[in-house]
Order: structure tokens, then C-alpha cells, then sequence
């Protein structure tokens, strides 16, 4: 108890010390809270979204194949199926037809997707919420489309994906054969690429091999792939956010070093009066310790407490204008909250740690000099 | 009770703590509360055979990352910069970092 009383008595002295010289420290604490906040929405938006990536792409398809000429994906045909079904562990391979198509009114870009329920409903769509809102159409209106010889082909909008679904969903327009083949001039018989379902999964880099091998002009994607390329553009470390902060983090950095490791005048003053009315070294440091303890949790808790608003209730509002880039159509969705427990310490000991050591080094010194040479300063 | 200056930071810090709690409780209970809907949205991408999610539709690279051309992101002119925002939001997927074809 005599121990907890002491420790007590020792935060109470650090926080009448901060308070003497409450503006300067409040303006660290906010800068502090502002660097914390900023990495966290970082860290709590690529974490949810590399997450959700990771579970509703589990759904793509196993093997993708393209084919690629002079380094552009190109359109493939269907003799190709025959040669992969000939592969031993491919149980089916199925034609794919998608596409881009930009609409000069709204300046958006759709992608049309030809799938196993739409392929045979000739003259209507479904079409995503985004769609649906840059076009300004509801359900049973209809839309124009300009076909690549210039003739119009007008489709009815039978459906609208739902708003949870927007994250997949939002640019797509699910439209029949028929109409992709009449809209964008595709031949029968040629289709965008190809997926494949193989029998046995431990034998999917088997198969890619032989597909690269028997046709050299393909290039296979395989469903790992597509996951880790989720993974790899949403690390933290590779998003131009990062670079940007990066030096906000480093100036704030030598800003806080400075604060934290060299004393002022005033400062060592007080640790001088401190050790001459019998106060040990131990207990100077303690207590300037406590201070830099008090910055740094209170800048720490405060900072991941507003990025999780930020993210989760305030839709990453400071973050829409570079995920938005020139996109006209972009989702509207609300992030699953994903919270990664390694990140929030990972970032507790990058922000609490180096401040609070920061500040025990000057105060040693400070409190090892004769009391009565420091009060002379 | 509060008349201490450590009494009330240590209160401060309590309360923080419990909201911050109170925030990976919610986590926890929507993850728990959208299972449905997210098994839902497996199986639209399943039937629709999706690769990608449409969070950047300004460029085809961008709208399907996972699909985009090795020559990504110089594929309008061999000494052409990346020109997209979100191009440069987003690192360039890890086949196209590879050396050689993957």
C-alpha cells in the first residue's frame, strides 16, 4: 500500500509538472493523437479490407486462363477449351465473357458480365447499386447502350444487386450472350477467358504447368494468386498513404525526440530543487517517466479510439478522395470491422515505448548532477 | 474522490480503456452479425465468377488488379508513367514484381 501511495503521489507531481506547462503540452498531445490516428485508419481500413477480400474472393474461380499476345490479354477461343479438358484432373472448363464499357454521359466505366443465370434472358440486365445511382434508373426502367458498330441496343434493368453487395457489385451490368455478343462484336466461339475447376486442389500448380506448357500463349491465374494480390496491394507498408504520412511521422518524430530527450533549463531546475529536498535519482526518473507516460497513452488511446470511428462509423471520410481516385462510380459500403490484435500492439509499442524511453535517459542525467550546480545554472 | 490530480487521469484512462473495449466488442459482434450476408456475397461471387472487387473503376488495371496485363502499369506506352490515383494508392500486384512469367 505504502508503495501504490508512493507511486500515487510521484503521477500526481508529474501531472502538476505537465500542467505548469499545459500549452506545450497539449499541442504535443494533439499532434501525437493526430500521428496515431492516421496510422491506425490505415492500419483498421487495409486490415478490414484485405479481410473481406480474403473471405468473399474464396468464391472465384479456382483457375483462370488468358490469352495473352504482345503482352495483351487477349480473346480466346473455344479450341482451347477442348485442348484443356484434355488435361488429366480438370473436371470443367467453362467460357467466360466480361468486359468495360464506358458510358460518355456519365463519364463511368461498367463492367458487363455475361453469367449462367443472365446468359439466356435477351433485352434485360441486372445492374449494380452503383449503376443504378451514376444512371439515375431503377428497376424495370431501361438503358441505352452504344454497340461497337453505333447502333444503340436499349435493355430493360430487371434487377438491382443489393446495397451489402456493393463491394463486388457496384460498376456491374449482368447481361445476356446475345446482347454482350451484339455489344461489343464477339464473334461465337471466342469468349474473354476461360475458369477451370480441377478435381483434386493439392494439383492446381500441376495443371497451370501443363496449360502454360501445352498452350504457350496462355497464362494462368490461379484463385491463390488473386488472394495474395489482395494481399499485397492492401499492406500497409506499400500504399502511398503511408508514404505521404511517413514524413508527417518522421518530422513528428524529431519533434517529439527533441521534446522528450533534452531538458530545458526550467526542467532541470526542478529535478535539482527535487534531489535537494531528498528526493533519489530513482524517484526523479519514475516521475519523468509518469510524464512521458501520460502523453503517449493518452495520444495513444485517443488516437485508435477516432480512427475506429473514423473507419467503421464515419465511412473513412478523410481517405474517400484518394480511394475514390478518378473513379466516376465507386461503392458505397461500410467495412466489416476487422481488428488485427498484433497491429494495435505493434502500434502501441511503436508510439508509447520510444517516448516514454525518450524521456528517461536526459532525466538520469539531470538527476545524477550535484543539486546545488544545477540550481546555479 | 476526484479532488486528486492522479484520480482523475487514472479515471481517464479507465474510461478510455472501457470504450475502447466497448469498440472490439462491436467488432466482434459485426463480424458475427454479417456471417450471412458474407456467405451470401461467397456465393454471388461464385455464381458470377468474379475475380476482383470494384473498388477502383477508373482503369482496367485497377478495377481488376488480379487480372491486370504483366506490362501493368506502362501498358499505354512503354515510357508512360502511371497516371491513375488509385494506381498509385495501391502497390503493384506481387506477379507483376516477380521476375519472368509466372
Amino acid at each position: 500500500m505504502v508503495w501504490i501511495e508512493k507511486q500515487r503521489n510521484i503521477l500526481d507531481f508529474a501531472l502538476s509538472s505537465l500542467l505548469r506547462r499545459w500549452g506545450k503540452n497539449l499541442a504535443l498531445v494533439i499532434v501525437y493523437t493526430l500521428i496515431v490516428f492516421i496510422l491506425a485508419s490505415i492500419f483498421f481500413l487495409s486490415h478490414s479490407i484485405k479481410k473481406e477480400a480474403s473471405i468473399v474472393l474464396q468464391g472465384s474461380p479456382e483457375v483462370v486462363v488468358q490469352r495473352v499476345i504482345a503482352g495483351r490479354h487477349e480473346l480466346i477461343l473455344e479450341r482451347y477449351m477442348d485442348d484443356i479438358r484434355k488435361i488429366p484432373g480438370v473436371l470443367a472448363v467453362k467460357g467466360r465473357l466480361w468486359g468495360y464499357y464506358f458510358e460518355p454521359a456519365t463519364g463511368a466505366n461498367y463492367t458487363v458480365v455475361v453469367t449462367d443465370a443472365s446468359r439466356e434472358k435477351a433485352g434485360s440486365i441486372t445492374i449494380g447499386a452503383g449503376v443504378a445511382r451514376v444512371a439515375g434508373v431503377q428497376k424495370e426502367d431501361t438503358m441505352p447502350f452504344k454497340s461497337s458498330d453505333g447502333t444503340y441496343t436499349t435493355l430493360e434493368v430487371a434487377d438491382i444487386f443489393s446495397h451489402e453487395s456493393e463491394l463486388i457489385s457496384s460498376d456491374l451490368v449482368e447481361i445476356s450472350e446475345e446482347d454482350f455478343r451484339k455489344l461489343f462484336s464477339i464473334p461465337e466461339g471466342s469468349f474473354t477467358d476461360m475458369t477451370l475447376r480441377v478435381r483434386n486442389k493439392n494439383e492446381l500448380n500441376v495443371v497451370a504447368d501443363k496449360i502454360r506448357r501445352y498452350l504457350p500463349d496462355t497464362r494462368p491465374i490461379l484463385r491463390d494468386e488473386i488472394l495474395r494480390t489482395y494481399e499485397a496491394i492492401f499492406d500497409w507498408r506499400g500504399g502511398l498513404l503511408v508514404v505521404i504520412f511517413t514524413g508527417a511521422i518522421l518530422a513528428f518524430a524529431i519533434f517529439a525526440w527533441d521534446k522528450a530527450s533534452s531538458l530545458s533549463f526550467e526542467e532541470k531546475r526542478e529535478i535539482g530543487i527535487l534531489k535537494a529536498v531528498g528526493w533519489e535519482t530513482s524517484e526523479v526518473i519514475t516521475m519523468k517517466s509518469c510524464e512521458g507516460i501520460i502523453i503517449s497513452l493518452s495520444a495513444f488511446l485517443l488516437g485508435v479510439i477516432l480512427a475506429y470511428i473514423h473507419v467503421f462509423f464515419g465511412s473513412f471520410f478523410f481517405f474517400t478522395f484518394v480511394l475514390k481516385g478518378w473513379s466516376v462510380l465507386y461503392p458505397r459500403f461500410t467495412l466489416i470491422p476487422y481488428v488485427d490484435p498484433y497491429q494495435i500492439c505493434a502500434l502501441f509499442f511503436l508510439t508509447v515505448a520510444p517516448y516514454t524511453a525518450a524521456t528517461i535517459i536526459p532525466s538520469w542525467r539531470a538527476a545524477t548532477i550535484d543539486p546545488d550546480s544545477v540550481m546555479r545554472l | 474522490m476526484l479532488q486528486r490530480k492522479s484520480n482523475i487521469f487514472l479515471w481517464c484512462v479507465a474510461a478510455n480503456i472501457l470504450v475502447l473495449t466497448l469498440l472490439f466488442t462491436h467488432a466482434y459482434i459485426e463480424q458475427k452479425k454479417v456471417l450471412p450476408s458474407l456467405v451470401q456475397r461467397i456465393n454471388m461471387v461464385n455464381d458470377l465468377q468474379l475475380t476482383d472487387l470494384s473498388l477502383f473503376t477508373d482503369a482496367r488495371y485497377t478495377r481488376h488488379p488480379s487480372m491486370a496485363d504483366l506490362n501493368t502499369a506502362f501498358q499505354d506506352h512503354p515510357l508512360s508513367l502511371e497516371h491513375f490515383p488509385s494506381g498509385t494508392f495501391i502497390a503493384p500486384p506481387r506477379h507483376l514484381m516477380r521476375n519472368g512469367l509466372d
